[in-house]
């Protein structure tokens, strides 16, 4: 559906096909005739599908460029670590989709078999599906408007065959808007767990985090906690510490606590993660001593702690 | 706000330029904004679009958060950074109540405001529009690209930073301005080294040598490196004017030599 008016009443609203504004629309004939007012079957093929996954975890941000594809790696990596949990990482950013070269799955492409798209496998306990694989050339731009990137996403959802998984991680584009609202959608019935919230320190990246903490609020989606990534710089010669994006005011410690949501941690900035990211390798093996490394580690205990006490609560109430 | 539709709004502004990624958070409102500064350093009546509807950084940076956005006879009148009036802006983050409402909007109603932006900001006489953009290539960029085609931009300036990660998206942004008709007139690369302010230690932070690489690769104009600089990012925090407060900067020399290879590359108007 495109050119709507920009009052647009809403395609599965009372008044589709028959407001005002949907005088000269070229969609009016469709939601006057109340197909878009039919429920989306694929919401209930996704829960179907989704039975397999126990934990599903969102990883956003309202800015871009803080680390959420890093992160969502990284986190997929630490919890794989355990051969016996299985881990799926789902990148729904559409147009820039990083996860493959981080993943060091470039080229790669994606295979069809009887129960549906197979996803590209790191470790025999690490799956990975990102539209990147999708594409022919690193040069193909995604040029989609909001509802063919939902479709891909409806499409992600329903038709990977995951198999038995433990943690779904899915990575996604900065912003809230309709990678954001279709994924909370799909997934709504299916229950997903909850979101880790990115940021750097500086105040020009915690204005926009604090948007997404109320997209989150306002679409029920609970927030396990929030990381500040990027925070504070080690020299390699001097060792001295410098703060490149400068926590002005407060960083994403004070937010936390204006906004009462967790703090997972801070993890610094470490040369060495823009590298293995480029090389598509885990920072942990190249660097297991950083201490960004080591920060990591403390986040992905501290979010398995939180996401377990939280489950707890869930049960016992 | 409903405003009038004037046909004319953009007739008094000579030269519009896009600040494209393809990335997110490789500083296309910090290059639009000292770009804007810079211009105006030189002489220049500048005005900002800022499109970023989910994430409207501009405001901030240019100390101008809360100001009030007041309708004229031709439409909004942008907000004036200064009693001069030779640098002006309009953000979404002007129409938001709430400075942490979240702009929760599908494609069409984005598509709608920015329509609105072009064609409803009275701007008046500008040399220049610095147009910044949200990282991706959909909704808002078609949109955006659609409404300026009629008044026939410059060109775009294609931020990245050096590592291959952002390269790889920078690449797709490159594709994307072909197809859209948008001629590149060079790329940016931000966030170059770090040089240590205690023993003068220069690292590559974010990787080295993506930017360059690339220009050559697509055969368009490497405008320059910027390299990271804590007063830079310091002054973007507080709202004030880099280019004038700290010419000793890092990253004062790559700015304003950016900033003269777009004056250089702009076509002589006549008066």
């Amino acid at each position: 559906m495109e050119e709507v008016p920009h009052d647009c009443p809403g395609a599965d609203s009372a008044q589709a096909g028959r407001g005002a504004s949907c005088q000269g629309c070229p969609n009016q004939r469709l939601c006057a005739s109340g197909a878009g007012a039919t429920p989306d079957t694929a919401i209930e093929e996704i829960k179907e599908k989704m039975k397999t996954v126990k934990h599903k975890i969102l990883v956003l941000s309202g800015k871009g460029g803080v680390g959420k594809s890093t992160f969502s790696a990284h986190l997929a990596h630490g919890l794989a670590e355990d051969e016996n949990t299985q881990i799926a990482l789902l990148d729904i950013d559409i147009c820039g989709p990083s996860i493959p070269k981080i993943m060091g799955l470039e080229g790669e492409q994606v295979h069809q078999s009887g129960s549906g798209w197979s996803p590209v496998y790191v470790e025999d306990n690490l799956g990975v599906m990102s539209v990147g694989f999708l594409l022919s050339s690193p040069d193909d731009a995604v040029i989609w408007r909001g509802p063919k990137k939902n479709g891909m996403i409806k499409q992600f959802l329903r038709d990977v065959d995951w198999g038995e998984v433990d943690y779904l991680i899915v990575d996604t584009p900065p912003g809230t808007s309709d990678e954001h609202l279709s994924v909370v959608r799909y997934l709504a019935t299916a229950h997903i767990d909850g979101a880790v919230i990115i940021t750097t320190p500086q105040e020009v990246s915690l204005q926009d985090v604090r948007k997404e903490i109320n997209f989150c609020r306002k679409v029920k989606l609970p927030i396990i906690g929030v990381v500040e990534n990027m925070s504070g710089f080690i020299c390699p010669k001097c060792k001295k510490e410098s703060q490149i994006f400068p926590p002005t005011t407060g960083g994403a410690e004070l937010m936390c606590q204006d906004l009462e949501v967790p703090l997972l941690g801070r993890v610094p900035l470490d040369p060495l993660i823009g590298k293995n990211c480029d090389k598509g390798q885990s920072f942990f093996i190249d660097a297991p001593d950083s201490p960004a490394t080591l920060a990591y580690r403390s986040i992905i205990q501290k979010f398995c702690n939180l996401h377990q006490s939280k489950e707890e609560n869930l049960i016992s109430s | 706000m409903e405003a009038a539709a004037e046909p004319g709004n953009l007739a008094g502004v000579r030269h519009i330029i896009l600040v494209l990624s393809g990335k997110g958070g490789v500083g296309r409102s910090t290059i639009s904004t000292e770009l804007a500064l810079a211009l105006r350093h030189a002489g220049k009546k500048v005005g900002i679009l800022d499109v970023d509807l989910c994430g409207p950084s501009i405001p901030r940076m240019l100390g101008a958060q809360g100001r009030a956005v007041h309708q004229c006879d031709r439409g909004w009148a942008p907000v004036f950074l200064d009693r001069e009036q030779s640098i002006s802006l309009m953000s979404v983050g002007f129409l938001l109540e709430k400075p942490d409402e979240a702009v929760v909007w599908r494609g069409p109603k984005k598509n709608a405001l920015i329509k609105q932006f072009v064609s409803d900001v009275a701007w008046g006489e500008l040399d220049y529009l610095v147009v910044d953009t949200p990282p991706g290539t959909s909704d808002e960029h078609m949109a955006t690209i659609e409404a300026l085609r009629p008044y026939q931009p410059l060109g775009a300036l294609v931020v990245t930073t050096p590592q291959a990660v952002s390269v790889g998206d920078v690449r797709r942004e490159l594709t994307f301005c072909r197809k859209m008709g948008l001629r590149v007139m060079g790329i940016v690369e931000n966030m170059s080294g770090f040089t240590c302010p205690h023993c003068t230690e220069c690292t590559s932070v974010f990787s080295r040598g993506g930017g360059e690489e690339l220009a050559q690769l697509a055969g368009v104009p490497f405008l320059g490196s910027v390299p990271l600089d804590p007063a830079l990012m310091r002054t973007l925090e507080e709202g004030h004017d880099f280019i004038q407060e700290f010419p000793g900067s890092p990253a004062f020399a790559a700015l304003t030599s950016i900033a003269q290879k777009i004056l250089d590359a702009t076509p002589a108007c006549l008066p």
